[in-house]
């Protein structure tokens, strides 16, 4: 528990300046909130005047920033101006169907990732482990908006085995179960796109601490007690190459977080990323930092649930925290 | 579904059958429509302000036109391009101060108000005037509504305002609210501007955001047996990609405003069961435009602004950005407006060794590196076609020795640079001709602009006989003389070029050949679609 309040703690000046920047960089980018606006709709002066007016975007940025976190500070993400909505309420619509991508996805490039890391590994230098190794590897290389559409194309259009974009079926009133599998079956070709982009990494990392195990002495060991095969690779080789795969999930939850921007906007999917990317569009400020603080959020719980677990599989992780 | 495409396309034989059967019902039911069923089209955007008597922008009607209507809409073949919507006659004076307007009687609101001249005479003097984008323009002068009986609407003006204008401004500019729902109330953050509440066919249910707008049938709707459909729900599908991969896995049954790109079209009109259709938007035009800072010395001498015209080769501008879809424009007025269109303008025809001429001539010698100046060109980037222009743009400069330095921004950024900051020198633009040039055409040349006005002159153009043509017509009554005054206007625009007209464009609208009764009025796509049907 220590680890945990000490992890909270560490975050809030990460946050202070993930909010600062951020803030900043948009301060910087030309065009504000009314430009956005009025780009799309037109307008003339006393209209563009009044909207700055009652947008609060004819204040200097200190203030702006101030009241910003000032309402932060009153645990209040504030109104955003493009919805015309409080922020809270906006963020709190979208984000679960970017978890179900982004843990979806996540499972999928962890599982499968490691599990071909295994094959790879329990011959390094076979040809297996040489075909292994490369094929994830120029799906890696691939675009991730390139493979979502090569996806749909394929199986949307084509085949028609999966719907080409959304989360749901459009106002189709299905509930329990039957809504269930209706979104999971939306998800296959989006979680797909998105983790087999990852694969490879886990994939890699698998192979490498598998192949450098193997030349452990108790892995000699192990053999010369007469130990079969598939039970060293197993039990023995498999397993502690295992723990660096746990950081890395860690890791890479941000980076996923950014590859689901491209895939909920090939796919048409109201999530996190995509609001993101209107919000840059729009100028939204309020609502981009909304959507950074609670993905910094969400990275750092995942990466402290990432330290804990990492602390009960090897304890001398969770020994050494405790008593420095 | 899907096994009823892969017999009719695994067998020759049977697809010729299935299109002889699909036809002939086609041409059957044509006098009666099917009733009831979905449509589903493709959405780009989420208007933030879904209200059209606020925001008059196609992005606002393409979804709320259905639930809110103006008092006339366009057609193709009535009197004066107009077909009677809320309003059913309107008369315009003799001194043109004022215009009276007969109303549609046993018109009901959706929350089962009546309709009256009321709701007419608050949306005029509190909604169009002082709120609407274009409105602020075209209803500057009205001073008051008389509403002498519940369906007449008298509005007065305290300066002469050409009928013709207010005609001309029926179907985009006229969108009537409810008095009984925004009276009393900040209009501008009332809540109603999401949920609307109109006269149309349809009612706006329900609005999930990222996903969706559906809409439901008006059992009370004042159409004889309309609409057809009992609900219209809009998929938001940001991606472009993403429109013609739902409509070809029939996920959707239309994608209009180009949502399906050029470049698809080919392909995508091979496809069985899928149209093309590129009718319906004659009421929407767009104008590729150059816009010219003439604050840069170079670019304030016409010599210079002559031999850009003549680098440019619109036919090739047409063919390969618009690939074909598009016409080479004469000048500020596009080609397919029967009223004020005179293509008896100056032409600059393509002729790079005349444009050389013309920069020599104006004193740019190209220097070692066969440069004569630099400059910087913003393409807009709101469409694909205007960033390809910017490109082709550059080129075309560079072959008369002008480097052009491309500045790609995004819409918030390109808005700030050019219209408030004036940070260019070219600027790529896609104006809409609204089917008066008073609307949102002069105001493109039109000096006397304060900073930061979108889609007008920034440039710092100012000619005072351009000045002068646009405040004559502005109060000139008689239709034919102020005709007069545009024609005069076109040909001062052309000749001294404040910016150069490239191309007119319009919309695509790509659909399942399911859908009935597409595109039958020249603003289809923002028209109400109480006729549109599907054919089951």
């Amino acid at each position: 528990m220590l680890l945990l309040r000490r992890r909270l703690i560490g975050a809030i000046p990460v946050l202070l300046i993930v909010v600062i920047g951020t803030f900043l960089l948009l301060e910087a980018a030309p065009g504000d909130a009314v430009d956005a606006y009025v780009g799309m709709t037109g307008g003339d002066a006393g209209l563009i005047a009044e909207l700055r007016q009652t947008w609060g975007l004819d204040q200097p940025a200190l203030a702006r920033l101030a009241a910003y976190f000032w309402s932060l500070a009153h645990l209040d993400l504030g109104y955003s101006v493009t919805f015309s909505r409080p922020i809270r309420d906006v963020i709190l619509e979208r984000l679960p169907n970017t978890l179900l991508l982004m843990g979806s996805a996540t499972a999928l490039s962890f599982g499968v990732g490691s599990l071909l890391g295994i094959a790879a590994g329990a011959r390094p230098g076979s040809f297996r482990d040489r075909f292994l190794s490369i094929g994830p590897l120029a799906l890696y290389a691939v675009p991730g908006f390139w493979l979502g559409l090569v996806l749909t194309v394929l199986f949307s259009v084509q085949l028609r085995w999966f719907p080409s974009s959304g989360i749901e079926t459009i106002a189709s009133g299905k509930t329990g179960v039957s809504r269930a599998l209706d979104i999971a079956q939306h998800l296959v070709l989006p979680v797909t796109a998105l983790g087999i982009i990852y694969l490879a990494l886990y994939l890699r990392v698998m192979r490498a601490g598998m192949a450098e195990i193997w030349r452990m002495d108790f892995v000699l060991a192990a053999r010369a007690k007469g130990i079969s095969r598939r039970r060293i690779v197993w039990r023995h080789v498999a397993r502690n190459a295992l723990l660096p795969l746990v950081t890395i999930l860690g890791l890479q939850s941000a980076a996923m977080l950014g590859g689901s921007v491209v895939i909920e906007s090939v796919f048409s999917i109201p999530g996190l990323g995509r609001l993101a990317q209107e919000a840059v569009g729009s100028r939204d400020t309020p609502l981009l930092l909304g959507i950074i603080l609670v993905s910094a959020v969400l990275v750092i719980l995942i990466n402290l649930v990432v330290d804990m677990l990492y602390a009960v599989l090897d304890p001398r992780v969770g020994a050494s925290e405790e008593s420095s | 579904m899907s096994d009823f495409r892969i017999s009719r396309r695994g067998v020759l034989a049977g697809s010729a059958f299935l299109l002889a059967s699909t036809a002939l019902p086609g041409t059957l039911w044509a006098q009666t429509p099917t009733k009831g069923g979905r449509l589903i089209v493709a959405s780009d955007s989420e208007p933030r302000n879904l209200n059209p008597a606020i925001v008059a922008s196609n992005g606002v009607f393409f979804i709320a036109s259905k639930v809110i209507e103006p008092l006339a809409e366009a057609s193709f073949d009535s009197k004066d391009g107009l077909e009677p919507r809320l309003a059913v006659s309107w008369e315009g004076s003799e001194d043109g101060r004022s215009v009276t307007f007969k109303l549609r009687e046993n018109v009901t609101w959706h929350d089962g108000k009546p309709f009256t001249s009321a709701d007419v005479a608050f949306s005029a003097l509190q909604v169009w005037k002082p709120l609407q984008n274009l409105g602020r323009v075209v209803f500057k002068d009205l001073e008051a509504v008389d509403t002498p009986d519940a369906h007449t609407a008298v509005f007065r003006f305290s300066k002469p305002t050409p009928f013709q204008l207010i005609r001309n401004a029926l179907p985009a500019l006229t969108s009537v609210v409810a008095k009984h729902i925004y009276e009393g109330s900040d209009i501008a953050e009332n809540p109603a501007n999401t949920a609307l509440v109109g006269t149309g066919p349809f009612k706006l249910a329900e609005h999930k955001a990222g996903e969706y707008y559906r809409l439901e049938r008006n059992d009370k709707y004042w159409g004889e047996g309309e609409p057809h459909l009992d609900e219209i729900v809009y998929r938001v599908l940001p991606d472009r990609a993403a429109a013609a991969g739902a409509l070809e896995a029939e996920e959707i049954h239309l994608a209009a405003f180009s949502a399906v790109p050029l470049a698809d079209l080919a392909r995508i009109s091979k496809v069985p069961g899928i149209e093309v259709v590129t009718k319906g938007y004659e009421g929407l035009t767009y104008q590729l435009v150059v816009e010219i800072n003439h604050r840069r010395k170079e670019l304030a001498d016409l010599k210079v602004r002559q031999a850009i015209a003549h680098a440019i080769d619109k036919d090739f501008v047409v063919k390969t950005v618009f690939l074909g879809y598009a016409a080479p424009a004469t000048g500020p007025v596009p080609q397919n407006d029967k009223q004020f269109y005179t293509k008896d303008v100056p032409a600059y025809a393509f002729d790079p060794a005349k444009a050389n001429a013309l920069l020599d001539e104006a004193g740019y010698k190209r220097d070692a590196n066969g440069t004569r100046f630099k400059l910087k060109l913003l393409p807009a980037p709101y469409f694909n076609e205007t960033k390809q222009f910017g490109d082709y743009l550059r080129q075309a400069l560079a072959a008369i020795g002008i480097d052009a330095q491309i500045v790609n921004n995004d819409a918030a950024a390109h808005q700030k640079a050019v219209y408030t900051d004036h940070d260019f020198d070219l600027a790529v633009a896609p104006p809409v001709f609204r089917g008066d040039p008073a609307i949102s055409t002069t105001i493109l040349v039109q000096s006397g602009i304060p900073d930061g006005v979108p889609f007008s002159n920034q440039g710092g153009y100012k000619n005072a006989e351009i000045d002068a043509l646009i405040e004559k017509a502005s109060e000139t009554i008689d239709a034919e003389a102020r005709t007069g005054l545009y024609r005069e206007f076109q040909k001062k625009v052309v000749e001294d070029l404040p910016l150069i007209n490239v191309a007119e464009w319009s919309f695509i609208t790509v659909a399942r050949d399911t859908v009935k009764n597409v595109s039958n009025n020249p603003r289809w796509a923002v028209s109400n679609w109480a006729d549109t049907y599907l054919e089951t």
